[in-house]
């Protein structure tokens, strides 16, 4: 039941698996590879908390089981 | 057995009030549960039936009518110790400085995925109703399991398991299992070292805070199998394996496997299918340099001087899984099973040739992922507080603000469930189980039940002068097939009571 992997790979392995692919194609994938990872960032930008060195020096918990 | 068997989690999440750093936690917990339960549980709140701690099933040492003499007590429970019991059979309750979600009673891993998943979402609709409460506060929660200073807070899973079986073949044959699972099952941690001293990713959240290899504890020197016995069932025949060591998933198919290749492998240990021994030298600190090796490639040494890496010994307990179910089962093997298998397989292999590859599926790669390409990026080193926070708010069961649920909402995560049954499992139980009768019996007299556990229902009866209790310890008793058209027929609790009881 493997699924299909829909994210992009990291560069390092973009090029290894692209390799063989006409030299046009490769620039055209690595761009909608790179854009596809924009999105995702970009998105993410978008709702994180605002200080981040704040928040994460404020989240204290009690310790639990 | 198979993959099947009776099972459950039990997940503390973590609580902060927003702006308010210093906040009591356990006043925020008990916020959180009891404006989930006075908004969504009707009439009166039955009460947690303490049967281990009180002799409840001596009747003569118990004294209920108290309890029921004051009905407001119930409601207006004290802080620190809310607690409701939900028609879908779980519980929710403050434990320790946490709210925390025990999902029912279920038989299978993907049953126990879908109510581990519906706890989150009882969690969110608490925490959104909290935040209406006259003076209320945003209260956040998160499903992970450490503030990366030094505290951590359980996620555990349950294994009802035969009691003929030696409690050392458990420890010897699970031990080398949990120091390996982590590959699979890990949600990913920025920080190396319990207070996080040391930057760095690592793959599990929990791993740095187990310090023994076998004990009671659970709050302290933490081990890796933990002894509690409290089987919740009879204990001539069963014992409840208590698993403290896992990780908060929030990954389906993370938790799917956490608990499917779990509950395959007792079940070898179970039938002494298991003659290999796979016993690693130091388990605790294997434990903790696999955590600390995100490229997988740090070996363990066994005790028959083999050095494996973690996914290599993963795959020898896959192998032998696979012999084991085909011996006993061969063709047979139920669906569940065979799908277990077939993925632990796929992901076993794919960590092996391309760790990366799998962060549609395991929550360590898909946080790791995210925070490579901010690393990227943004030139970030690993002690940027900005990675602290991706990781700190992957967590985050808001589905607006968690990173987690942003990913799923990209499509760049895996489902095993949709949302339909995701919420149906909210308010519905397991059929299968004795969580059925729990819940149908909240859900249709929530005036007659005084109180309930994992083992009883107790009904307080009309012109009845002392409480009924209905034992509930056989776990797959008191099932649809069992009572469903009973609970259908009765209109109220006394007919039902009546029946049970001719």
């Amino acid at each position: 039941m493997a699924q299909e992997q829909k994210q992009p790979k990291r560069s390092s392995e973009t090029e290894e698996t692209v390799e063989a692919a006409p030299e046009t194609d490769v620039a055209e994938r690595k761009e909608a590879l790179d854009s596809d990872v924009d999105d995702i960032l970009d998105e993410i930008d978008d709702v994180l908390e605002a200080n981040a060195e704040d928040f994460v020096k404020s989240f204290i918990q009690k310790g639990g089981q | 057995m198979s993959v099947r068997r009776v099972m459950g989690s039990e997940v503390e999440y973590g609580i902060s009030v927003q702006g308010q750093p210093q906040a009591n936690p356990m006043v925020a917990s008990s916020l959180v549960v009891n404006a989930y339960a006075s908004a969504t549980v009707r009439a009166r709140r039955a009460r947690w039936d303490f049967e281990e701690e009180f002799p409840l099933r001596d009747a003569r040492g118990f004294d209920m009518s108290r309890q029921v003499a004051d009905p407001t007590q119930l409601t207006d429970e004290d802080l620190g110790l809310a607690n409701a019991i939900l028609t879908n059979g779980a519980r929710l309750y403050v434990d320790h400085a946490h709210p925390e979600f025990s999902t029912p009673e279920v038989t299978t891993p993907l049953d126990a995925v879908r109510w581990d998943k519906a706890g989150e979402q009882v969690m969110l609709d608490a925490q959104r109703r909290a935040a209406t409460l006259p003076n209320g506060q945003p209260i956040l929660l998160y499903k992970n399991n450490t503030d990366g200073k030094g505290a951590s807070y359980g996620a555990h899973e349950n294994y009802l398991m035969r009691r003929s079986t030696p409690f050392a073949d458990i420890v010897k044959h699970l031990t080398p299992f949990f120091v390996s699972r982590q590959v699979v099952c890990g949600a990913g941690r920025v920080g190396i070292g319990q207070d996080g001293r040391d930057s760095g990713f690592q793959l599990s959240q929990r791993a740095d805070f187990f310090e023994v290899e076998v004990g009671l504890e659970t709050t302290l020197k933490r081990p890796i199998i933990n002894t509690r016995d409290e089987p919740h069932a009879d204990p001539e025949k069963y014992r409840r394996l208590h698993v403290i060591i896992g990780d908060a998933n929030l990954a389906e198919v993370s938790s799917y496997l956490k608990l499917g290749t779990t509950s395959l492998v007792l079940a070898m240990i179970e039938d002494r299918f298991l003659t290999r021994d796979l016993s690693v030298e130091g388990p605790v600190s294997a434990l903790r340099a696999v955590s600390h090796d995100p490229s997988l490639q740090h070996t363990v040494t066994l005790r028959d001087g083999r050095t494996l890496t973690a996914v290599q010994l993963q795959m020898e307990y896959l192998d032998l899984a696979r012999k084991y179910v085909e011996d006993r089962y061969g063709a047979d093997a139920d669906d569940q099973t065979r799908d277990v298998l077939a993925r632990w397989e796929s992901v076993l292999d794919r960590l092996e040739r391309d760790p990366m590859s799998l962060s549609a599926e395991l929550d360590w790669v898909a946080k790791l992922k995210l925070l490579e390409q901010y690393r990227d990026r943004d030139g970030l080193e690993w002690d940027d507080a900005k990675l602290a926070l991706i990781d700190l708010q992957y967590s985050d069961i808001r589905p607006e603000k968690g990173l987690y649920h942003r990913l799923v909402r990209a499509g760049r995560i895996e489902r095993l469930l949709d949302d339909a049954l995701v919420e149906s499992a909210m308010h519905d139980p397991p059929t299968d189980t004795r969580a059925y009768f729990r819940g149908r019996c909240l859900e249709k007299y929530p005036d007659a039940v005084a109180a309930a556990s994992w083992d009883s229902v107790i009904l307080d009866l009309p012109g009845r002068e002392s409480l009924q209790r209905i034992p509930t310890l056989d776990p797959l008793r008191g099932s649809q097939a069992h009572v469903g058209a009973l609970l259908d027929r009765c209109e109220n609790a006394e007919q039902m009571f009546t029946a049970l009881t001719r």
